[in-house]
């Protein structure tokens, strides 16, 4: 039933004419409440008697085109992103007929929902239901939590869901949550981070006593050159471009999930919480593309919603966020307001370094929040990067009415490095020191595990000489071409490489067979035969009675699309699911006595392996920026990134990654900012034309350079780590490149004209 | 719309459209995008929805060959339009080049805006053969040479988050050529 992809590899059909469906298009037509056409099914549930023409073939009609990977072992995948044959979470349409839910958000910060007045809007055609906390089912968490939809009056921030309609047409569901009339008990909010907020309770610290916090004050006193800097960093939303997307649907078996989320087994138990379901009638299923790339691996709200709605109605139920919806409920960076401190003796060594983070978090427990900046409290960034004698860190957090922070692509790395490495260069120039000279003096020793030292290096070398470092003038403000001033900047980058834990669950069927499911996005045909062999050999029975099944339910957070790994040889995918797959079989096979004790009962096993800690992959990255002597306005000509690599099978997937990151970087240097409003307790800017994301013309020629070793390096199909060691560094690097041109020191992300305008040079 | 609800007073039109060179007649609630009706009445998921509001250029399709946002592009207005998705790009069965020379630049990160940057340059190179002038093109009298500049303020309606703009501009510099 599963398409072996061995026959699709260079295979090129004519047109129409025996293209194999996609290993998911099977699986989800075998869903016993599958099969119905997306339009032919809204054509029966409105009766307007559209499609009268000419039938367009249905979904995927006759008209895809054909498959065309012109390069050996192309993923079919790749292929049917630039066909539209690539189907999003929102996509999929069972055969029953879809309802559409749409959310209304609370319009205070804080307070309480009073009534929802929802008698006019129940009259409008097509109306199934309006849901609120004066009748919605209960769910199984605590009130508190950020995804117990409809379970109190509470309102802890704006945007919050305080109700929803589901309707049968999606126009229809749209106007009826314009319409719904929500009476509030408003309460004065407070959404304003400052360090000092009377709330602010301290997260965790280093060793306060004498020999952390005191010593690391006395040597920053008796430092020979000493710094005490503050930096601030934005909101930051994940806006990936595909909005979050769930299709749910209730079936005799349990609730079935198309979520946009790629962490299949986080929202599987979550959801079975919520619905005091046992986690093997939860199957969830997620795509191998789209928003994984935000990083959105845990449940939000609208898949909370598609399911209430679903079990509510009886009808499967598809909710999409619009994208001001997302602002409030998908999750954010937080804020943050970091306090770095560095004393450093003659030569630029450093002696002592103190690094404060104060965060925001929201009223409600939303298990995605939490201390998340500057490498929290695991491993501290500056002590993988640099030798310093004393460190004291500490983590501050201020509860306020606003919507739970989550982490945000880089965990919290992009704003501690841009601090860090801001005020590294700051260092350098107090030293009088070349920026690239002073971190190599400060370099870990070589021995220490994990140690930078020659990664690092080798990035700043190898970069230096590929960007022109060499005769740099360190003098800030100097270098004018035209009415632009030019100036280069660099950074160090670091990202821990850690993997996901690979999770497998084994089920007999009543059908006889055994399905394995892994959260792997994708496989090599090879590694999945292999994979099948392996169970067989596991459970004691022909492989033909072995399904693997990838891409979701049961497993890890699954990554989203692993640029294409094929042609290496490595096996990595049975090395990395191997030891789970045999584990749950294993456990199967001794469960398997008991069926016929308990014939009728389904069998399930699942087992995990965590990954271990793979250390960190290292980068440098180096910046050029011209300051428009008249706006102020900032342009990045030029940016490389020198990142290690480890032995990558595809070095060019890894390159494309790493642009793709620093562009990202680029962006949130520049143009990115959450808008928080004191007076309405919400963000303001809620859409692509205040949020600013970087443009075709703001991305300048973003070049990666990969260094091979036998360090660790990212896997490649750890998009979301590839993503934070892109990013990590670059914020800075154009920073300290501002700083060259105009000799004006920007520590407040984003770099906007305001910091610049009035106090470049004129004339 | 004061006490009156608007489901009241819609009027929904059948409108003729061709898409892809499919003739269909399609029953549209007058307030229907033209990406709505793809997505969800035609099932042609292809052009996606970011943002619906017109910022972000997902939805782009051609209409009579010209780019356009879908979600800002009423289906009842249409009445007799040629629209062309990114379904329909590989016509006959030969891929586009475009749809080539993405994957060859590995243009594509998560997916979710390649449709609309294929659509939309499709659009960019058809405006350019046209002699369209941009915003960049050094003398607007002379045909514009689609170099890098020019392609990067032609496609800047169309976002990506993954970050693919460099390797996007390259695949269509190429195809330009
Ligand atoms: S969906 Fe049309 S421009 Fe964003
Ligand atoms: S490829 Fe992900 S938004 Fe462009």
């Amino acid at each position: 039933m599963h398409t072996d992809r061995t026959d699709r590899r260079g295979h090129r059909p004519g047109r129409g004419a025996g293209i194999p469906e996609r290993a998911d298009d099977a699986r989800w037509r075998d869903a016993p409440w599958n099969g119905g056409h997306r339009g032919e099914g809204a054509g029966r549930r409105d009766g307007n008697g559209w499609h009268r023409g000419e039938p367009d073939g249905g979904r995927d009609g006759d008209r895809r085109g054909e498959r065309g990977g012109e390069r050996d072992g192309e993923w079919d995948g790749e292929w049917d992103k630039v066909t539209g044959r690539a189907r999003f979470a929102a996509e999929y349409s069972p055969r029953a007929a879809l309802a559409y839910a749409v959310p209304v958000q609370a319009t205070i910060a804080r307070g309480e929902v009073r009534n929802v007045d929802s008698e006019t809007i129940l009259t409008l055609p097509g109306m199934l239901a309006v849901l609120w906390h004066g009748n919605a089912p209960g769910l199984g968490v605590p009130e508190d939590s950020g995804l117990a939809l409809f379970q109190s009056p509470k309102v802890a921030y704006r945007g919050q869901f305080v109700a929803a309609v589901v309707a049968e047409t999606l126009e229809t569901a749209y106007e009826a949550a314009a319409r719904v009339r929500v009476d509030y008990a408003a309460e004065p909010h407070d959404v304003v981070l400052r360090a000092d907020h009377p709330r602010a309770y301290r997260a965790w610290e280093d060793a306060p006593g004498e020999d952390g916090r005191e010593a690391v004050e006395r040597a920053l006193r008796e430092a020979r050159v000493s710094l005490d800097l503050t930096y601030t960093t934005p909101a930051y939303h994940h806006n990936p471009l595909e909005p979050h997307s769930t299709v749910a649907v209730w079936e005799d078996q349990g609730l079935v999930i198309y979520d946009s989320c790629p962490g299949a087994a986080a929202v599987r138990d979550t959801l079975a919480e919520l619905f005091t379901l046992p986690p093997s009638l939860v199957r969830v299923i997620t795509p191998d593309a789209g928003v994984g790339y935000g990083g959105a691996a845990t449940t939000r709200p609208q898949t909370v919603l598609a399911a209430i709605a679903a079990q509510v109605t009886g009808r499967p139920v598809q909710v999409t966020l619009t994208r001001r919806q997302m602002f409030a409920v998908t999750g954010y960076r937080t804020p943050l307001v970091q306090r770095v401190r560095l004393g450093a003796d003659g030569r630029g060594r450093l002696v002592a370094l103190g690094h404060d983070v104060v965060e925001q978090t929201s009223t409600t427990a939303d298990p995605a929040a939490g201390p998340g900046a500057a490498g929290g409290p695991g491993r501290p960034v500056c002590e993988v990067l640099y030798d310093v004698p004393l460190r004291h860190r500490t983590h501050t957090v201020v509860p306020l009415d606003v919507p739970a922070p989550s982490w945000s692509r880089t965990q919290g790395d992009l704003p501690g490095v841009f601090a860090l490495e801001s005020a590294i260069d700051e260092l350098a120039a107090a030293c009088g020191l070349d920026p690239i000279e002073l971190r190599l003096r400060n370099l870990p020793e070589a021995d220490r595990p994990g140690s930078a030292a020659a990664g690092l290096a080798a990035c700043l070398r190898a970069g230096a000489e590929r960007f022109g470092w060499a005769g740099r003038d360190p003098a800030p403000g100097v270098r004018r071409d035209g009415r632009w001033l030019v100036g280069t900047g660099v950074a160090a980058a670091a990202y821990p490489v850690a993997q996901s834990p690979a999770e497998a669950t084994v089920r007999l069927d009543a059908d006889g067979r055994f399905r394995v499911r892994l959260a792997a996005p994708r496989m090599r045909p090879e590694e999945r035969a292999a994979l099948t062999t392996i169970a067989a050999v596991v459970l004691g029975v022909t492989p033909e009675r072995v399904e693997i099944e990838l891409g979701g339910e049961g497993g890890a957070a699954a990554g989203p699309p692993a640029p294409a790994a094929a042609g290496g040889d490595e096996p990595e995918d049975v090395v990395r699911w191997g030891m789970p797959v045999v584990r749950a079989c294993e456990a199967l096979a001794a469960m398997l006595g008991e069926r016929e004790a308990h014939p009728g009962v389904p069998l399930e096993a699942r087992a995990r392996a965590d990954a271990p800690d793979g250390g960190h992959a290292f980068g440098a990255q180096f910046a050029e920026a011209r300051v428009n002597l008249d706006t102020g306005e900032v342009r990045v000509p030029r940016l490389l990134g020198v990142f290690t690599a480890g032995s990558a099978a595809d070095a060019d997937a890894l390159r494309a990654r790493f642009t793709g990151a620093m562009t990202l970087g680029l962006s949130m240097t520049l143009c990115e900012e959450g808008e928080l409003d004191e007076r309405w307790g919400g963000f303001l800017n809620q859409d692509l034309s205040h949020y600013l994301l970087a443009t075709f013309a703001d991305a300048p020629d973003v070049a990666a350079l990969l260094l091979p070793g036998d360090g660790p390096a990212p896997d490649p199909a750890e998009a979301d780590r590839l993503t934070g060691l892109g990013t990590s560094g670059t914020a800075a690097a154009i920073a300290n490149a501002v700083h060259h041109a105009t000799g004006i020191r920007v520590r407040d992300l984003p770099i906007r004209l305001d910091a610049l305008v009035g106090r470049l040079p004129t004339g | 719309m004061t006490g009156e609800l608007h489901t009241e007073r819609v009027r929904s039109r059948t409108v003729r459209l061709t898409v892809n060179g499919v003739r269909h007649h399609v029953r549209v609630d007058t307030r229907t995008s033209l990406l709505d009706t793809l997505r969800e009445r035609l099932g042609l998921t292809g052009a996606k929805k970011g943002c619906d509001h017109g910022e972000c250029g997902t939805c782009t399709v051609l209409v009579a060959g010209r780019r356009v946002y879908s979600c800002l592009t009423l289906t009842v207005a249409l009445d007799g339009a040629e629209v062309t998705t990114v379904e329909g790009l590989a016509a006959g069965g030969e891929p586009h080049p475009l749809q080539r020379a993405f994957l060859a630049h590995r243009a594509v990160g998560c997916g979710y805006c390649t449709p609309g940057q294929l659509c939309a340059a499709v659009g960019v190179l058809a405006e350019a053969d046209a002699g369209v002038p941009s915003a960049v093109t050094p003398d607007p009298a002379e045909p514009p040479a689609l170099d890098l500049a020019e392609i990067r303020e032609r496609m800047s309606g169309n976002l990506c988050r993954c970050g693919c703009y460099g390797r996007i501009a390259a695949a269509i510099a190429e195809v330009a050529r």
